[in-house]
């Protein structure tokens, strides 16, 4: 008798194996609905499955089948870099959109679909670069000639200086010509940063040999920088086709939603059919719910982008456990108001009583002299002119200890120096800056647990 | 304890014990698992914790990753003053001790990831890795491209990793400019006063029921409570001080039930500590011999504040301080002999008054304090090289601090550094009357 868990998880492999995506071809669909049949799973294990699919969406940022949304970007960029692959074009193009827009994700999407096409796959060389990595340009050299497999032409060291690395690695390309040599694709992740090289000497050769026919090559920058071109030098820009792809987010909230219970549901090829359909229903219906509709129009309206999304869905997700398999409208409200927290009101709540009137002096400080800066002398005036008025003596606090409490502060960030140079002058007499607004601190005052009620009428009272 | 910490994918037992470690942080710890999932499972790239110090940060993560068995790195940014370091113990500690080496001696980040992806070609990873980096604040002052980098490790080393950063400082001040991926944010939330005592009181002393132990914390918290509530602050002062809580129970003057009695005991005691341990004017082992004796008897750090300098120096920090506290236009009525007539109604503008000490000290020329000095010294004194000679080691002693470093020789300007019980001792040395010539006590 065969083992009833042994099917899916086979398939469930090669779901997840790199090879496919969200796509499954027809006959393996119906095979695995047939099988689906006789297996049931316990609800631990479809919700440990629902997990393990869901968190690769939201975590890993797997590939969809067909991007969404940005059809003619993919058809346009595919095409150019088909033309690179079998005709040998040499090309350059920028891919620019805000963060979390999606742009590493249609560039996969493409390369993908590139492979697939006859040939190319053996054909196409590729170099991914990171301008957070490859931080100057010898580093991107010797990681260029790593990629290329070329550091065996000279043995197992990487070349000496970086002018014959450089020589070496053109000699290479100039040598080609469109019809024999292989393409080569290069991939410059965050493309501002290599703009800030000294002379953008990585640039302006990796353009150069994209103009001139030489080897074919082509570079695809991607950016988040809208001005990312007066970044570059003259004789670079000069050198670049002004290909620009942009990836802004023209999501409408219906589509926005649709998105949501996409990324929420299962695929058909999840192994337990029942657990399948229950759970798909359940995504509708929470979508429509009144009060998930309006929680998720907040997060349309603050970001549109993916990644934000995914970080709310990745906290709704944590939620669900076996005890509770599947998602409610209150989980969603909780993630949200995890995301949305106030963090400088988190750290207030933890302030002492001192910590806590010293920031209600500077409020007092900063409204009197109109946002001047003030010096820990003047805030302690301020806290002793507060202590004479109040007969209780409760918080006669001794100097030092005051300081400690006002360094404290400092060491949060929540008061800053105005000029850089500490230990120069007395600790007493540094010039500070509050890095609270008004409406911060009173709303940290009334959430504060079991605050004196003199410090708080204090507070109100306009000017100390 | 009451939540029980569920997590399917870890051993029963094991999430007990742990939630008997770490006591009131039971929906921290939860949530932190729910978000972690099974060992294989992926977790986010990278998630940012922050608190106040000494909320639990690190024990949480530390005794969670230590008790499952779960693959992790520690790192605290403190420690490394080079890159290089971090990657090393990076290194070390998910891939054992071989894998450093193959680091050069000066790796770049790039050169961390390439290793890294090798070490994982190499032995593939089942568990989600986890690098933890303590202090992450320091992270920003390192190279600009390492704390995006990190936050975004996952898809760069194409592993299953994660990078937890513990801080004190809200993300806010954390962004660069150009933006970064967003990090999942959670909060310790501080401790409340119950939750603190729960926890103090855990650690009794063996030969005292527990029950005067918490009544001791609830004393302790009565006085500190409303300036600290570091926990690791307000252990340290139950451990020194719960000595002389149980003295009179000691010598048979009192027995448990007298809590009043205690407290009578104890509460100044515990007053004097704030000014004293509290601030480490005097060292623990100081304040425990010292209750032997009389409490206090011991001069803390800042009374050693009396420095002894030559005669000429001392009049040249004396001149130095009037400089820098009185405003020019006063310093014909207070040093000339035959100043010409000021009324005394211009002089004194009202608003001025008292601000001068409160605002510091201001920056005055080389030329002004030699004319200060040699008004306020009687005899005559040559401006000798030995002059100005103590004028500079004065600025070394950082009796005073120089402004502006852009003229060395020609007209320096300086400010005088010392506080005004400092100058008041000084000048009683060499019997001069300093409050005299102050224009804010006039």
């Amino acid at each position: 008798m065969k083992d009833p868990l042994a099917v899916p998880l086979e398939f469930y492999r090669a779901y997840t194996s790199e090879s496919t995506y969200f796509g499954y071809s027809k006959t393996a669909r119906t095979m695995s609905k047939r099988k689906v049949k006789e297996t049931h799973m316990t609800v631990g294990e479809c919700i440990s499955q629902v997990q393990t699919i869901l968190r690769q969406r939201f975590c890993h940022q797997r590939l969809p089948e067909k991007p969404m949304g940005i059809e003619s970007q993919h058809k346009h960029l595919l095409e150019l870099l088909r033309r690179t692959a079998v005709h040998g074009e040499s090309n350059s193009v920028l891919i620019v959109g805000p963060r979390g827009s999606g742009k590493t994700m249609l560039l996969k999407c493409v390369l993908r679909d590139l492979l697939e096409v006859k040939d190319v796959n053996k054909n196409v060389l590729q170099v991914h670069l990171n301008g957070l990595l490859q931080t100057d340009d010898r580093i991107a050299l010797k990681e260029i000639t790593r990629q290329l497999n070329l550091e065996n032409v000279v043995g197992d060291k990487v070349f000496g200086s970086f002018a014959e690395n450089l020589a070496f690695l053109l000699e290479a390309l100039k040598k080609g010509d469109r019809s024999s040599s292989r393409p080569v694709l290069f991939i410059l992740d965050e493309f501002d940063l290599f703009a800030h090289h000294k002379n953008q000497t990585l640039l302006y050769n990796l353009l150069d040999v994209s103009q001139s026919a030489q080897a074919p090559v082509a570079v695809i920058g991607l950016t988040c920088r809208l001005d990312v071109l007066e970044l570059l030098e003259k004789r670079v820009k000069s050198r670049f086709s002004h290909r620009q792809i942009h990836l802004l987010s023209s999501l409408s909230f219906r589509q926005y939603l649709d998105n949501v219970i996409l990324q929420l549901s299962l695929p058909p090829d999840f192994a337990d059919a029942k657990f399948f359909e229950e759970w798909n229903d359940s995504i509708k219906r929470l979508c429509k719910d009144k009060s998930v509709v309006d929680v998720l129009e907040k997060h349309y309206n603050s970001s549109k982008d993916f990644r934000s999304l995914h970080l709310l869905l990745m906290l709704v997700l944590s939620q669900v456990s076996v005890c509770k398999p599947s998602i409610k409208p209150t989980d969603l409200l909780e993630a949200s108001r995890v995301c949305v927290a106030d963090s400088k009101a988190n750290i207030l709540h933890g302030l002492s009583v001192l910590e806590l009137c010293l920031i209600i002096a500077m409020k007092h400080l900063s409204d009197i002299y109109e946002g001047e800066p003030f010096n820990f002398q003047m805030v302690h005036n301020e806290f002793k002119k507060f202590l004479q008025r109040k007969s209780q003596s409760i918080y006669n606090f001794d100097k030092p200890v005051v300081m400690k409490a006002f360094e404290h502060l400092q060491q949060l960030e929540l008061i800053k120096s105005v000029d850089g140079s500490t230990g120069k002058i007395h600790k007493e007499y540094q010039l500070m800056k509050l890095m609270l607004d008004h409406n911060q601190i009173m709303e940290a005052l009334q959430k504060y647990p079991q605050c004196p009620t003199d410090v708080k009428q204090w507070a109100l009272s306009a000017f100390g | 304890m009451a939540g029980q910490l569920l997590q399917p994918g870890y051993e029963e037992n094991k999430l007990q014990r742990v939630s008997k470690l770490l006591p009131c942080r039971d929906v921290q710890s939860s949530m932190l698992l729910a978000l972690m999932g099974e060992p294989e499972q992926y977790s986010y790239p990278s998630i940012f914790i922050y608190g106040h110090r000494a909320t639990g940060k690190s024990h949480v993560i530390h005794t969670l990753l230590k008790e499952l068995d779960i693959p992790y790195a520690t790192v605290t940014c403190v420690e490394c003053v080079s890159l290089g370091l971090l990657f090393e113990q990076v290194l070390f500690s998910l891939f054992g001790p071989d894998s450093a080496t193959l680091l050069s001696r000066s790796p770049s980040l790039s050169d961390f990831v390439r290793v890294y992806k090798q070490l994982c070609v190499q032995n593939p990873a089942k568990q989600t890795k986890y690098i933890v980096l303590d202090r992450a604040e320091l992270l920003r002052d390192m190279d600009a491209n390492l704390l995006p980098a990190f936050l975004r490790l996952q898809e760069l080393v194409e592993d299953n990793v994660t990078v937890i950063l513990l801080s004190e400082i809200v993300w806010d001040k954390f962004r660069p400019n150009t933006g970064c991926f967003e990090p999942l944010l959670l909060h310790f939330p501080d401790y409340s006063k119950d939750e603190l005592q729960q926890i103090l009181s855990e650690d009794s002393h063996p030969s005292y029921s527990t029950e005067l132990y918490s009544a001791f914390i609830n004393i302790l918290l009565g006085v500190f409570y409303s300036v600290c509530r570091d926990l690791r602050e307000l252990r340290h002062l139950a451990a020194l001080n719960f000595a002389k809580f149980v003295e009179p129970l000691e010598s048979g003057k009192v027995n448990e039930s007298e809590t009043h009695k205690l407290w009578r005991n104890i509460e100044p005691h515990l007053k004097k500590a704030m000014q004293t341990v509290y601030l480490r004017e005097v060292s623990s082992v100081q304040w425990e011999q010292q209750m032997e004796k009389e409490a206090g008897a011991v001069r803390g750090l800042s009374a050693h504040g009396h420095v002894e300098l030559p005669y000429y120096s001392k009049f040249l920090l004396i001149a130095a301080y009037l400089a820098s506290y009185n405003p020019a236009r006063t310093d014909r009525r207070f040093f000339l002999k035959h100043h010409g007539k000021i009324k005394k109604t211009n002089f004194l503008k009202k608003h001025e008054k008292t601000s001068n000490h409160l605002l510091g000290p201001k920056p005055f020329a080389l030329d002004r304090l030699l004319a200060i000095f040699y008004s306020v010294v009687d005899s005559r004194v040559a401006p000798s090289a030995s002059v100005f000679s103590q004028i500079s080691s004065l600025v070394t002693l950082q009796l005073l601090s120089q402004v502006g470093h852009n003229d060395q020789l020609d007209a320096p300007k300086y400010k005088c550094a010392v506080s005004l019980d400092f100058i008041l001792a000084i000048s009683r040395t060499v019997s001069f009357d300093i409050v005299k010539y102050l224009y804010d006590f006039l």
